[in-house]
C-alpha cells in the first residue's frame, strides 16, 4: 500500500468547552476516498476544517499529503482543494472574476478558468454578480473554485447540495475519483446520502457527537449501520 | 508577492466599485462633519492649529468608516478562508489592505481637503497644498497600517463595530496629533512656513513603527 494521504491519530477539536471533535483515528491511502457520515452538529464540517488546514488540532497528530499539522501547513495548501458550505466566492464579483482572482492566488492561467466555466456549464452567466444568480449555479462555481488547482486532495462537504440532477452529472467527473494513475486524487466527503456515499467509499467514518461510531472499509459496511448513526 | 498584492488589490477594488459601501459615506461624513464645524463654530474662517485639528479630526473619524467595512467582504463570504488555501504569502493580505485603505483615504483627502478649504478654511488652499500633502501622505501610511492590523483583528469578533473604533482610537491619536501639528504652520494665514520637521519625523517614525508591528502580527491574526 502507497504512503498514507491522511494519517490522523486521536485528534481532538473543541469550540470553547465542547468538544466538536474527540478520539478521531483514521489512515487514507493516496487515491482512496473516505466517506464520513454522521448527523447534524457530528463533527463532520470541523473535520474538513482541520485537514483543510483551517482549523488547528487541539490534541492528536494529524498529517495531511506526508506534511504534519499545524506546524507544515504552508506545505499542503495548494494542493487541496476545499468545497464547504460556503462557497468562498464574492457575491458582489462575476463567476468569472471570482475564478480569475483565485487563479491568481494559485498561479493557474486564465484558459483554465475558461475551461472550468465551459465545463460546469457557466460561461453564459459568468459576466454576472455572483448575487444575481440562483444557489444552484453558485455551487457550479464553487466546485470550479475548488478544483482550480488541479488539488490531489478534495474535501467536499456535501458537494451536490443546491444541484440540480442535470448539475450533479456535470459536475461529477470534476469532484471524481480521478482516471489519471500517475495523479491518484484523494478524497475525503461530507455526506448525509448512504447509497450514493457508500457507493463512492473506499472507507467509511461515522461520527456521533464528534467522535468516531463507525471507522470500516466501504465494503465491510451495512447500509442499516450508516441509517443506525442518524438515530 | 506581487501577483498576489495585484489580484487582492484589484480584486478590494472591485468589490468596493460595485458596492460604494466605503468611500462615499468617509467623504460624505467628512463633508458633512465641515459643514457642522463651519455652524457650530460660528465663524467662516479658521486657520493655524484649529484648522489642522479640526481637518485631523474630521479626517480620523472618516477613516474609522472605511477600516471598520475593510474585511467586512472577506468575513462573510469566506475570502479569509479561500485566501488561506491559497499557497501564498500571508502578507500579500496585509499590503493590499493597506494599499486599499490608502486608495480610499487618498479618494476621501481629494473630496474633504477642497471641501475643507471651501468651507472653513481662511488661508488660500493654494499655497498651503504642498506642505499639507507631505503632511496627509505620511498619516495616511499610519492610519493605513494601524487601520488594517485593528480591522484584521476585530472583524472576527462578534462586536467588530464597537471593537474597531475602540481599538484604533487610542492608536490613531499620535497621527492626529502628529498630523495636526505638523500641519498647523502650513494653515496659519500670518505667514506660509512649511510643515514642521520635527513632527513630520514623529510620524515618519510612528509610521515605520507599526509598519513592523502590523508586518509581524498579521499572520497571527488570520490563522485559528
Amino acid at each position: 500500500m502507497p504512503a498514507g494521504a491522511l494519517e490522523v491519530e486521536g485528534l481532538a477539536r473543541h469550540y470553547g468547552e465542547r468538544d466538536a471533535l474527540s478520539g478521531v483515528s483514521l489512515s487514507l491511502a493516496h487515491g482512496q476516498t473516505l466517506v464520513v457520515f454522521g448527523p447534524n452538529g457530528a463533527g463532520k464540517t470541523t473535520l474538513l476544517r482541520v485537514l483543510a488546514t483551517l482549523l488547528r488540532p487541539h490534541a492528536g497528530s494529524v498529517r495531511v499529503l506526508g506534511s504534519s499539522l499545524p506546524d507544515d501547513a504552508w506545505a499542503v495548501r495548494g494542493r487541496l482543494g476545499l468545497l464547504g458550505h460556503e462557497p468562498l466566492l464574492y457575491r458582489e464579483l462575476t463567476a468569472r472574476e471570482n475564478l480569475r482572482f483565485h487563479a491568481r492566488l494559485h498561479g493557474v492561467g486564465d484558459e483554465r478558468v475558461q475551461e472550468l466555466l465551459d465545463l460546469v456549464g457557466m460561461d453564459g452567466r459568468s459576466r454576472e454578480p455572483l448575487r444575481t444568480l440562483s444557489r444552484g449555479m453558485v455551487q457550479r462555481v464553487a466546485v470550479a473554485r475548488a478544483v482550480l488547482h488541479d488539488p490531489e486532495l478534495l474535501l467536499l462537504d456535501e458537494p451536490h447540495a443546491n444541484l440540480d440532477p442535470a448539475a450533479v452529472e456535470l459536475v461529477a467527473p470534476l469532484i471524481g475519483a480521478g482516471t489519471d494513475p500517475a495523479r491518484p486524487r484523494t478524497r475525503v466527503i461530507c455526506s448525509h446520502d448512504p447509497s450514493g456515499g457508500l457507493a463512492e467509499a473506499d472507507v467509511v467514518l461515522g461520527l456521533r457527537a464528534g467522535r468516531p461510531a463507525l471507522l470500516r472499509t466501504a465494503a465491510d459496511v451495512d447500509p442499516a449501520e450508516i441509517a443506525e448513526l442518524y438515530r | 508577492m506581487r501577483r498576489t498584492v495585484g489580484a487582492l488589490l484589484r480584486k478590494e477594488l472591485l468589490v468596493e466599485l460595485r458596492t460604494l459601501e466605503s468611500v462615499p459615506g468617509m467623504s460624505l461624513f467628512a463633508v458633512t462633519t465641515f459643514v457642522v464645524f463651519h455652524f457650530a463654530l460660528n465663524r467662516n474662517v479658521v486657520e493655524g492649529d484649529l484648522a489642522a485639528g479640526i481637518l485631523w479630526v474630521t479626517l480620523l473619524f472618516a477613516a474609522i468608516l472605511g477600516i471598520n467595512r475593510l474585511f467586512v467582504a472577506d468575513a462573510e463570504e469566506g475570502g479569509f478562508d479561500g485566501f488561506l488555501l491559497a499557497p501564498v504569502d500571508r502578507s500579500a493580505m496585509l499590503l493590499a489592505k493597506a494599499l486599499t485603505l490608502l486608495v480610499y483615504l487618498l479618494v476621501l483627502e481629494l473630496v474633504a481637503v477642497p471641501a475643507f478649504a471651501l468651507l472653513l478654511l481662511g488661508p488660500s488652499l493654494g499655497h498651503a497644498l504642498p506642505g499639507l500633502i507631505g503632511v496627509l501622505a505620511l498619516g495616511d501610511l499610519g492610519v493605513a497600517a494601524i487601520g488594517t492590523l485593528v480591522a484584521a483583528l476585530a472583524v472576527r469578533t462578534r462586536a467588530r463595530d464597537l471593537l474597531g473604533p475602540l481599538l484604533a482610537l487610542p492608536l490613531l491619536v499620535p497621527i492626529v496629533i502628529g498630523g495636526a501639528r505638523a500641519s498647523s504652520p502650513v494653515l496659519a494665514s500670518a505667514h506660509h512656513a512649511g510643515p514642521s520637521a520635527r513632527w513630520l519625523l514623529t510620524l515618519g517614525l510612528y509610521d515605520l513603527v507599526f509598519g513592523l508591528i502590523a508586518y509581524a502580527l498579521f499572520d497571527f491574526l488570520l490563522e485559528d
